[in-house]
C-alpha cells in the first residue's frame, strides 16, 4: 500500500521528467506566454470598467429622482406615472412582499433537497435527480411564467383567492426559480465538507441525523448560507415571469395573513412594462432609472449581508 | 463527478456552436446590409416600417399581408408595443407610420418639431370599446356614471350594482396604452377635462390585451374593457348608457357608426410629414374599400366611404 501523499510525489516527478521538452520549447514561446497573460489581464480590467460604467450611467440617469421630487412624495402610496405621480412605496413592498415569499417556500423545500442528495441518497438517485435539477435551471423564465399564468392562478383563484393573480403566485413561480440555484450550490457545499467529520461523529455514536444536524450542516453553514442568498438575488431580479402572474396592481396590501393573497406590483416589472414608452429625458424616464438604482441597492446589501454573515461563520469556526 | 466530466467534454462542443451562430449572425447582417443598399435603387423593393398601437396591430398585420399581393415590391415590417411606443419612434424618425389608437398629445407633437419631423394624422379605423365580464355575472347593463365609480374604487362590490354579493375585480391595460388613455378620459373622468380622477390602486394591470380578456374570462368577479374586436365568446359584453336616462346600447358596427355607442373611438396612423410615394400609396389602399373590408372582418368598425 502507498500512501497518497507518497503517490502524489512520484505523480509530481513525473509530471516533471515528462514536461522538461515542454518547458524548453515554452521558452522560445515566452511571448505567446505573455499574450495570453495579459489578455486576461485585459478581460479583467475590462469587467470592472463594465461594472463602473454601468454604474456611472445609473446614477446619471437616475439621480434626478431623488433631486427633482421630494422624498415625502417618492415614497408615497400612489403609483401612476402619466399624471405625475411617483409614489415607490407599494412597488417596493411588492417586491419584498414577493421575494419574501418565494424565500419562506424555496429555502425549507432546498435545503432539505440537498440533504437527501448529498447525504442520504444512494447513488443512483443522485445520478438521475441531479441532472433534473441542473434541467429546472434551464427552463425559461418566460415559460414559467405562462405556467405560473394558464395553471398556477385558475387553481389559487379555484382555491378562494379574489383573483389568481396574487403575489403569492409570483412567489411561487419565483421559487422554481430559485430552488436549483440553492440546491445545487448547498450540495456543493455539504460535498466539501471532509469525510472524516461524518466518520468521526457516527464513530461517537451519533445517529446519521445527528451528523447532519449537529456536523455536516454546521461545517457547511457559510455555503448554505451563500445558496440562500444567491436565491434571494435571482427571485429579487426576476422580472417577466412576475410580471405576467403578479396583477400589477400598484397597491399596498393590508397587513395581515392574507397579505400574500393580494395582487402586486414589483419594481422590475414597473420598468419592464413602462421603459417602452417613455419620452427620453422626462422625470418619468429619470425615475425609472432611479427604480434601477433601488433594486441595485437592495441587491448589494443583500450580497453584503451575505458576505458578513459567511466571513462570521468560518471566522468562529477558525477560532 | 460523473456528471461535471461529461458537461466539461460537452463544453467544447457549446463553443463550436457558438462560433457557429456567431458566424451565421455576422453573414446574415451583411446581407442586410446589402439589401438596404438595394433600397436605394430606383424600381427595387421598398420596406415600410409600421409600429404602434397594440389594439390596431391584428388589422396593421392584416393590411400588410393582403397589399403584398397588391405590390409585391412593398415589403410592410408591423410592430406593436402601444401608441406611445409607435409615436416616439416616429418622432426619433426610426418608423415611417406610426399606428395609435389615441391623439398626439400636444407634448409629443412638441417633441417631434424639435426634432424636424411634423406628425401628419390619418384617421384609419374605428374601434368600438367594449366593456366586459365573465358571462356568469348577472349584471348585463351599466351606465358611464356607475362605470367610473367602478373603476375609481367608489362601488367595490356588484352587490350595490344588482349583481351577487362579491367583490369587484378591476382589469385594466397599462398605462402606456392608448386604450388605457381613452377609458380614463372617457370613463374614468367622464369626459370632464377637470376631473382628476384616476383609477383604484387596486386595478390590475395588463401587458396585453390577451391579458385582459383571458383574467375576465376564467374570473366571475372580473370587469375589464378591451377593443371589441378583441372580445371572444368567453366574455361577457356590458350594454353602456351615457346616463341613466339614456337607452342601454351594446357596441357593434352600426351603433359606432351612428354615433348612439359611447364609447367608440378613432384609430389614427401618423405619418412624419405628408405622405409620398409608396407610403401614400400604401395608406390609400388602407382608406379604400379592400383595406376597409379587412377593418370590417377583423370586428372593427370601417370608416364610411365617401
Amino acid at each position: 500500500m502507498i500512501s497518497l501523499a507518497q503517490r502524489a510525489k512520484r505523480q509530481y516527478a513525473e509530471a516533471v521528467v515528462r514536461a522538461r521538452p515542454i518547458i524548453a520549447q515554452n521558452l522560445k514561446r515566452n511571448w505567446f506566454e505573455w499574450l495570453i497573460e495579459s489578455t486576461i489581464k485585459l478581460t479583467g480590467i475590462f469587467i470592472i470598467l463594465i461594472v463602473a460604467l454601468i454604474f456611472l450611467f445609473l446614477v446619471r440617469e437616475g439621480l434626478p429622482t431623488f433631486l427633482d421630487i421630494p422624498l415625502r412624495e417618492l415614497f408615497g402610496s400612489r403609483w401612476y406615472p402619466i399624471e405625475g405621480m411617483f409614489g415607490l412605496w407599494p412597488l417596493i413592498v411588492g417586491s419584498l412582499l414577493v421575494t419574501a415569499g418565494s424565500v419562506i417556500i424555496a429555502v425549507p423545500l432546498g435545503l432539505t433537497t440537498a440533504i437527501y442528495l448529498g447525504e442520504i441518497a444512494p447513488p443512483w438517485q443522485r445520478e438521475i435527480l441531479k441532472p433534473l435539477i441542473e434541467m429546472l435551471a434551464g427552463i425559461p423564465s418566460i415559460v414559467l411564467g405562462f405556467l405560473g399564468w394558464i395553471a398556477l392562478a385558475p387553481l389559487l383563484q379555484d382555491l378562494g383567492a379574489p383573483t389568481g393573480l396574487t403575489a403569492l403566485s409570483g412567489s411561487i413561480i419565483l421559487a422554481y426559480m430559485a430552488l436549483p440555484t440553492i440546491i445545487s450550490i448547498s450540495e456543493d457545499a455539504l460535498y466539501a465538507v471532509p469525510k472524516e467529520y461524518r466518520d468521526g461523529a457516527l464513530a461517537m455514536g451519533a445517529t446519521q441525523w445527528q451528523t447532519i444536524r449537529r456536523v455536516v450542516m454546521p461545517a457547511a453553514s457559510s455555503g448554505l448560507m451563500m445558496a440562500v442568498m444567491l436565491g434571494i438575488g435571482r427571485a429579487i431580479g426576476e422580472t417577466m415571469a412576475v410580471m405576467m402572474v403578479t396583477g400589477n396592481a400598484a397597491y399596498v396590501p393590508e397587513l395581515g395573513t392574507d397579505m400574500l393573497l393580494q395582487p402586486v406590483r414589483t419594481l422590475t416589472a414597473t420598468v419592464a412594462a413602462e421603459m417602452g414608452e417613455v419620452a427620453q429625458g422626462s422625470l418619468h424616464y429619470n425615475v425609472l432609472f432611479g427604480i434601477g438604482i433601488i433594486l441595485f441597492l437592495i441587491t448589494f446589501s443583500i450580497n453584503s449581508l451575505a458576505g458578513r454573515l459567511v466571513g462570521q461563520t468560518s471566522r468562529r469556526r477558525r477560532g | 463527478m460523473q456528471f461535471r466530466k461529461r458537461s466539461a467534454s460537452g463544453r467544447r462542443r457549446r463553443w463550436l456552436l457558438l462560433g457557429g451562430v456567431i458566424g451565421i449572425l455576422t453573414l446574415s447582417l451583411a446581407a442586410c446590409a446589402s439589401d438596404d443598399s438595394a433600397n436605394d435603387a430606383p424600381g427595387t423593393s421598398r420596406t415600410i416600417q409600421n409600429k404602434g398601437s397594440d389594439t390596431l396591430l391584428n388589422v396593421a398585420l392584416a393590411w400588410a399581408e393582403a397589399y403584398r399581393e397588391v405590390d409585391p415590391s412593398v415589403t410592410i415590417a408591423v410592430t406593436g408595443g402601444g401608441s406611445g411606443t409607435g409615436i416616439a419612434a416616429l418622432i426619433n424618425g426610426t418608423v415611417d407610420l406610426a399606428n395609435a389608437s389615441r391623439e398626439i398629445k400636444e407634448d409629443e407633437i412638441a417633441a417631434a418639431e424639435q426634432n424636424g419631423v411634423e406628425p401628419v394624422e390619418t384617421v384609419v379605423a374605428i374601434d368600438a370599446l367594449a366593456v366586459i365580464v365573465n358571462p356568469a355575472n348577472p349584471v348585463d347593463q351599466l351606465t358611464i356614471d356607475q362605470l367610473a365609480d367602478i373603476f375609481t374604487g367608489r362601488i367595490t362590490n356588484w352587490q350595490d350594482l344588482g349583481g351577487n354579493d362579491a367583490p369587484i375585480i378591476l382589469v385594466s391595460r397599462e398605462s402606456n396604452s392608448g386604450t388605457h388613455v381613452y377609458f380614463l378620459e372617457e370613463v374614468v373622468r367622464k369626459g370632464d377635462s377637470d376631473n382628476t380622477d384616476i383609477f383604484a390602486a387596486k386595478t390590475l394591470m395588463m401587458p396585453s390585451s390577451v391579458g385582459i380578456t383571458s383574467e375576465v374570462g376564467r374570473n366571475p368577479n372580473a370587469i375589464g374593457y378591451d377593443g371589441l374586436g378583441y372580445v371572444t365568446e368567453d366574455e361577457k359584453i356590458i350594454a353602456i348608457a351615457r346616463t341613466a336616462a339614456d337607452p342601454f346600447v351594446l357596441p357593434s358596427v352600426e351603433t359606432s357608426d351612428d354615433g348612439s355607442y359611447p364609447l367608440a373611438r378613432n384609430l389614427y396612423t401618423y405619418t412624419a410629414g405628408e405622405p409620398t410615394g409608396a407610403i401614400a400609396e400604401y395608406l390609400d389602399w388602407i382608406l379604400g374599400p379592400e383595406g376597409q373590408q379587412i377593418v370590417a372582418d377583423l370586428g372593427f368598425v370601417p370608416i364610411s366611404q365617401e
